[in-house]
């Protein structure tokens, strides 16, 4: 399942609504990866931060690559949720997860779901920091 | 002899819906538009047309009807074009 939200969400929570819809007994593993906003950025402090987003192309997008993760490895299911708009500073911005039988695809598929929407989703953050506001100009790139 | 029938108007063809986004959306300020044209172009001339610039800078991204594509690609009558800088979500 992928969804956008516009307002604060528990990831937590999420996951623990979303693994009741998933057959009980049948997974063994769930790994989960949260994403939520510092109040820095490269030597600034950051009060604040618009998300932007294509409609239509971003859900579509998160669909595929929930979609390729399931084709790659035997998973009983994933969830990508995503913040929009207004985000303040401890806010979870992202939370993506994977349930699978043993750990090993639930690791990788996870993994895979949070470097997909980071290199390729269409979404932008713009801060609002003591200088104003700026673009953040491009993802840091995973060290793996 | 040839005829000229200057009487009629030219009307274009093609109608090319083209979106641009975040710090493109800024810079151009525009954030939709409607492009005309006779005939298919690739991506890079719909974004010369609608941002009035001639190159395409090497991070620009561009989707047509919400797929990635590459800036020679052909967009038909009545795609959705989209340009955009590197995403930063996550």
């Amino acid at each position: 399942m992928i969804a956008l939200r516009d307002t604060v969400f528990d990831p937590w929570q999420e996951l623990q609504t979303f693994q009741h819809t998933i057959a009980a007994g049948k997974y063994g593993a769930c790994c989960n990866f949260v994403g939520s906003m510092r109040d820095f950025n490269e030597g600034d402090t950051v009060s604040r931060m618009t998300l932007e987003h294509y409609p239509g192309m971003t859900e579509k997008f998160l669909q595929t690559i929930c979609d390729e993760a399931r084709e790659k490895w035997p998973l009983q299911d994933c969830l990508i949720i995503h913040r929009v708009g207004d985000i303040n500073p401890n806010e979870s911005i992202v939370l993506t997860a994977a349930w699978s039988a043993h750990r090993d695809a639930s690791f990788a598929a996870c993994r895979y779901l949070i470097e997909e929407l980071k290199h390729r989703a269409p979404f932008w953050k713009k801060e609002n920091t003591g200088h104003g506001e700026r673009w953040v100009s491009e993802n840091t790139a995973s060290e793996s | 002899m040839v005829m000229i029938d200057n009487s009629k108007q030219h009307t274009p063809q093609m109608k090319i819906s083209v979106k641009f986004f975040a710090s493109l959306r800024e810079q151009t300020g525009v954030s939709d538009r409607i492009i005309s044209c006779d005939e298919p172009q690739t991506a890079l001339q719909i974004w010369q047309q609608a941002s009035n610039q001639p190159t395409m800078p090497e991070n620009i991204l561009c989707a047509i009807n919400m797929e990635y594509v590459a800036p020679s690609c052909l967009v038909n009558d009545g795609d959705e074009v989209a340009f955009f800088p590197p995403v930063t979500g996550g």
